[in-house]
């Protein structure tokens, strides 16, 4: 067990820059998940913090201890692979015991530890099994099972589940919860899918090009997200982001003209300044007509069964713009519908046009 | 399992038959000849024949030449299969392990594939001969005694080394192949488990490359068995004394340059039997413990 730490870590392949400079602090027993779109760098940035991949320039700390120039068997860590990795030739007993046997435990020992890991990912019967005689489900298992017998100070998960059925994806999202809050391990977990990182994540990371756009608590990034590509990538449908500026006498913004948002209780600044506003679909809500801060029209409505998404334009002739809202799935909605709608002034999000970071 | 079903009865035999020609023609027939062959006594101008049993056989195998042949045969395959092979794993793995000019070195090791066996055994030669070989002048100036002309050990170095080097780049090719199937990431699990480099050739990737190793193991036995002929006599002649005569070069020796037939061709029989039951062997105890992925 140990914490984990990124100093301004960078990483170049030739002339191309790939990692811009990622600092993060990972406490002990601390579950982090790493998530971005694809081609971001989330998988580099773990592989240099498994020693797979030299660093450019910055430092890696493992329990306190530089590791830049450390192999990776000298870093004490476990992971798990996409593909998962596993021996072909080798049973599943044997690949449990891989670690364990390079490190010259006892007979005993291994067997021990292999049987302890086989108990709690339910392995038991498989021990002699080739990984081709396993489902997708089992060699991920094993996979873990291979990350926890050696009981490293760190976890590294690379998209563990993304070679899993939805169905199976779920299942085994609540056992490595489960097995990390059991075993207390600290773990970096890279994922593309926000569902999965909301869920398993103490902390997120939010990359984008290279960069950690944010580093908070799943709530709080979605909450508060840092910057209009934050508050586009977590949550789904993504937040509607509209261009608007501060209202004359500075108490609310306009959004377009004929459109504006009352906002007495926020500081705003200078009247006339222009910013990009947000609101996620669930904070938009169906009133009456004298009530509503705007008219939408419905152009498309997507069925989900708990909720509806309704896709709306804020007039009838405009072809562009797509403002999602989600309303209780059992409320009428129909595409050509009028909707008089209100937004949450709670859950309200301001931008700067030109950094795209938070303003309030 | 899907059938190809043919217009015509007949096509399926003609599209057969140029192969089957070849390999009756060029196959069965000189077997069947040289197990005939085995049977009888004929004198070396072919005018007398006569039919005597398996008495070729015993002459055969009660030759303390042959015996010697045998000896020299082993010997001989095992190290030049062995070399090879293990040389050209060697190349193989150090070529992947360069970033930069990959393809140049590949190309490079593949040529001495294209030189032919009595050509490549006169390189050889012309190298190591004692009088104006160009390596024969550091040995000699290192204290060896160097001559494969009157030494047999010495003769037997220069064959094999012939044979080794020759087939070297076949085995680097298959060996890269098969490298390159390995999935990285294996690798990088067995690093992360805490292998060491030596280590994880050791217990992830040989075990891996075994299919590979096999196929090459019976192929270079069966190319030292055989396809080195050229090499022997262009080198050594199967001297000095017979220290290099293998099975192959005393089956040519005792039949068209001594013309004793009924030898020759009882000895072919054997080296057929020998090979058949060696592929077999090799087919059965060593392929069961290769894992094919
Ligand atoms: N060996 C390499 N040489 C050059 N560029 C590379 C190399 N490996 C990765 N890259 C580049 O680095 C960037 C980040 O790659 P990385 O694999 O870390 O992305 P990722 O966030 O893991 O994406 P994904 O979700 O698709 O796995 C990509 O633009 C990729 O093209
Ligand atoms: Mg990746």
């Amino acid at each position: 067990m140990a914490t984990i730490a990124l100093k301004d870590v960078r990483k170049n392949y030739g002339r191309n820059k790939v990692i811009h400079g990622v600092s993060l602090d990972v406490a002990d027993h601390e579950f982090i998940v790493i998530v971005g779109p694809s081609g971001c760098g989330k998988s580099t940035l773990l592989r240099m913090v498994a020693g797979l991949e030299e660093i450019t320039s910055g430092t890696v700390e493992i329990g306190g201890r530089v590791v830049n120039k450390l192999e990776p068997r000298e870093r004490d860590i476990a992971m798990v692979f996409q593909n998962y990795a596993l021996y072909p030739h080798m049973s599943v007993f044997d690949n449990m015991a891989y670690g364990l046997r390079n490190a010259r435990r006892s007979k005993s020992e291994i067997a021990l530890r292999v049987a302890n890991a086989a108990k709690m990912l339910e392995l038991g019967s498989l021990l002699d099994r080739k990984p081709r005689a396993l489902s997708g489900g089992q060699r991920q298992r094993v996979a873990m099972g291979r990350a926890l017998v050696r009981d490293p100070a760190a976890f590294l998960f690379d998209e563990p589940l993304s070679n899993l059925d939805a169905k199976l994806r779920v299942q085994m999202r609540l056992e490595i919860k489960a097995l990390q809050r059991n075993v207390g391990t600290t773990s970096l977990y890279v994922t593309h899918d926000q569902v999965e990182a909301m869920t398993l994540a103490d902390r997120l990371v939010v990359m984008n090009e290279g960069k950690a756009e944010q580093i908070d608590t799943p709530m709080k990034v979605y909450s508060k997200p840092a910057s209009v590509f934050v508050a586009g990538f977590i949550g789904s449908p993504a937040m509607n982001i509209l261009e608007a500026h501060v209202g004359v006498d500075a108490r609310g913004i306009a959004i377009r003209s004929g459109v504006t948002i009352d906002l007495p209780e926020m500081n705003l600044p200078n009247a006339g300044m222009p910013l990009l506003f947000g609101i996620r679909p669930e904070h938009i809500s169906v009133t009456s007509e004298e009530r509503a801060d705007m008219i939408l029209t419905v152009a498309a409505v997507e069925t989900l069964g708990a909720d509806t998404l309704a896709h709306c334009r804020m007039a009838a002739n405009d072809k562009g713009s797509d403002f999602v809202l989600r309303v209780p799935g059992m409320m009428p909605v129909y595409a050509g519908q009028r909707l008089p709608v209100m937004f949450d002034r709670k859950a309200v999000h301001f931008f700067d046009v030109k950094t795209r970071n938070r303003l309030f | 399992m899907n059938r190809a079903t043919f217009p015509h009865k007949l096509l399926p035999y003609l599209l057969l038959a140029p192969q089957l020609a070849v390999t009756l023609i060029f196959f069965y027939w000189p077997a069947g000849q040289a197990l005939k062959q085995s049977l009888l006594r004929e004198d070396p101008f072919g005018l007398k024949t006569q039919f005597v049993g398996l008495a070729n056989f015993k002459r055969v195998l009660a030759d303390p030449a042959y015996v010697n042949s045998i000896k020299v045969t082993v010997v001989f395959s095992l190290a030049t299969a062995f070399i090879s092979m293990a040389i050209a794993l060697l190349l193989a793995v150090q070529a992947e392990k360069i970033i930069r000019g990959k393809t140049l070195y590949r190309t490079l090791l593949i040529w001495p594939y294209a030189v032919a066996p009595a050509i490549a055994g006169m390189l050889w030669l012309f190298m190591f001969n004692p009088s104006f070989g160009t390596l024969a002048y550091p040995l000699r100036s290192m204290g060896i005694n160097w001559d494969p002309l009157l030494n047999g050990p010495q003769a037997m170095i220069l064959i094999v080394a012939a044979a080794a080097w020759k087939q070297i780049s076949y085995n680097f090719l298959f060996f890269v192949a098969g490298l390159q199937a390995i999935p990285q990431t294996l690798i990088e699990a067995a690093a992360i488990d805490g292998a060491r480099a030596a280590r994880r050739f050791r217990t992830i990737v040989f075990p891996l490359l075994a299919p590979i190793t096999f196929f090459l193991l019976v192929i270079n036995t069966v190319y030292a068995l055989f396809d080195t002929f050229g090499i022997i006599h262009a080198v050594t002649a199967g001297g000095p004394g017979k220290s290099t005569e293998t099975l192959v070069y005393k089956v040519y020796n005792d039949g068209f340059v001594n013309l004793i037939l009924g030898d020759s061709a009882a000895q072919s029989v054997i080296l057929m039997a020998i090979v058949i039951a060696l592929t077999a062997l090799q087919f059965r105890y060593i392929e069961r413990r290769v894992h094919y992925g």
